[in-house]
């Protein structure tokens, strides 16, 4: 992405000359102040916005590993967005459905993808009778069922509590681990983006600008354990004073 | 007992000793004030009169009864057609909700006098006045449950490429659902009123007579068991098309909706 900028029809600048190269297999995390435009930012990259200015270019895999055109790009909201009249299965579902292709196989993928996420037995439930935490791994599913090369997440797990987001985070690095996609995740937490990502880009707020970008080197495959490591205390320290500095420019 | 079946039990025995009650106590004020049948019958009379008139009280009701339900049948499809066209071109919606306000605001006492002549099929002429009154709730739900779809679903839909008739039929319809039945509740009663009104006015139009005329012919005569027979059997029609019209919005959402789910235990 070159000099990307946003400006709403409102005459609010949400962001300003973003400049952004994400490489194949990474896990960045977008971290700032709220209102920084990270979400705007995702939009964006998922093409779900247009830029006011500047391009951004997703050259893909054109490899036939793509199982439907439209769903190299998978996306998990801040809420789990499911649709609440639907079944687990025909949640994950949804993008084939969408492109017409619901057979043997897509359902056989689809079962698959709700097991990868610790949900066997729940594909018949309905969403409210399943707890936050399902509702959101039910989401990932949904991303992922359709193995994209780039998985954008929006604070996907703000609204649950600790130990069920710790969790999460934990399922979410083995999927990565074991599928290499590239993620971008927004968040935030401090110690949740040190913790997944193989680097961090901090933003700040009015109009959002990339004011740091830091690479995490910690080793990897990471373990729970590595939450109470000095390398990693050290790394969210220098994270923090980053982000610190990042909205020291800025009226609170 | 658990206070749960308690309360259930409750919601049915105490209505009905209410019910009982101010029965009994009208029974017994007209016994005991001589009030004469032709002013205020008392319960037992009307309940005998129900029995002897109850034939053809009840042929009369299926006549109400079909101008009712065919309305009701029309309210359904041409009120979630209509809202499914307003949500598909926004310039339609603008240009012709007002109008559908206008017949709404407007009272079928007044236009059906106008429709009664203009419809030469009496049988039709009543659906028509019925079915004004009874669209509109179906209209105006539907639409502000389409208009309701979640913004990031939407998103979600246009990621995945979906078309506009998958987006109708996967998302907009499941979700005007729960807003187009509570619609129709309000409008199963509203058709029954829109049926007696018109039939009020129709008079004998018709070869066949509904029980709203059966009312008015009773009340000419004085015959006042059978008007409060007639009138109990109408009230009864109205509630139990509520309870089937309540019954199928939670068979259809049980699942998912709010309003379907019984009360949980904590």
């Amino acid at each position: 992405m070159r000099g990307i900028a946003k400006r709403f029809r409102t005459g609010v600048a949400a962001l300003e000359a973003i400049d952004l190269d994400i490489g194949r297999g990474e896990f960045l995390s977008l971290i700032g102040p709220s209102g920084c435009g990270k979400t705007t930012l995702l939009r964006i990259i998922a093409g779900l916005a247009e830029p006011s200015r500047g391009e951004r270019q997703l050259s893909l895999s054109a490899e036939g590993a793509v199982k439907i055109p439209s769903g190299r790009v998978g996306y998990v909201f801040q809420d789990p967005t499911l649709m609440p009249w639907s079944t687990v299965l025909d949640n994950v579902l949804l993008p084939f459905r969408v492109a017409r292709r619901t057979g043997s196989a897509e359902r056989e993928r689809v079962r698959e993808e709700i097991r990868a996420v610790g949900l066997a037995g729940f594909e018949d439930a309905y969403p409210r009778q399943l707890s936050g935490g399902m509702r959101m791994r039910v989401s990932i599913a949904r991303a992922l069922v359709t193995d994209p090369e780039l998985l954008l997440l929006d604070e996907p797990f703000a609204a649950l509590d600790e130990i069920t987001r710790m969790a999460l985070n934990d399922d979410l690095l083995r999927l990565w681990e074991a599928r290499r996609t590239t993620v971008v995740f927004v968040t935030h937490s401090v110690f949740e983006s040190v913790y997944l990502s193989t680097r961090i880009a901090v933003m700040t707020a009015r109009p959002g600008r990339i004011a740091a970008d830091l690479a995490v080197e910690l080793p990897q495959p990471r373990e729970r354990a590595l939450r109470t490591s000095p390398a990693y205390a050290a790394i969210c320290a220098k994270v923090s004073s980053a982000l610190e500095l990042a909205m020291a420019h800025q009226p609170r | 007992m658990s206070t749960r079946r308690f309360s259930r039990l409750w919601r049915i025995v105490a209505p009905l000793a209410v019910g009982a009650f101010f029965l009994a106590l009208w029974e017994v004020v007209v016994r005991a004030e001589n009030i004469p049948p032709y002013i205020l019958p008392g319960p037992l009379a009307i309940a005998a009169s129900l029995w002897t008139d109850g034939p053809s009280l009840l042929g009369s009701l299926l006549v109400t009864l079909r101008v009712t339900l065919a309305a009701l049948a029309a309210a359904a499809i041409l009120g979630g057609a209509i809202a499914v066209l307003f949500s598909l071109s926004r310039i339609l919606e603008l240009s012709l909700f007002p109008y559908a306000v206008i017949l709404q605001v407007t009272p079928i006492v007044a236009i059906a006098p106008l429709i009664i002549i203009w419809v030469r099929e009496p049988f039709l002429a009543l659906l028509v006045c019925a079915w004004i009154v009874a669209f509109f709730p179906v209209v105006a739900n539907t639409t502000v449950g389409l208009n309701s779809v979640d913004r990031n679903l939407l998103a979600l839909f246009r990621l995945y490429g979906a078309s506009q008739v998958q987006v109708l039929r996967y998302l907009k319809l499941p979700t005007a659902l729960p807003y187009f039945l509570a619609g129709l509740r309000i409008s199963g009663g509203l058709a029954l009123i829109g049926a007696v009104v018109a039939e009020f006015v129709a008079g004998t139009g018709g070869a066949e007579t509904g029980l709203a005329f059966r009312i008015l012919e009773a009340g000419y005569r004085l015959a006042i068991p059978r008007l409060f027979a007639a009138l109990f059997l109408l009230s009864l029609t109205g509630i139990v098309i509520y309870l089937i019209l309540d019954g199928l919005s939670r068979l259809l959402l049980r699942h998912w909706h709010e309003s379907a789910l019984e009360e949980e235990e904590e």
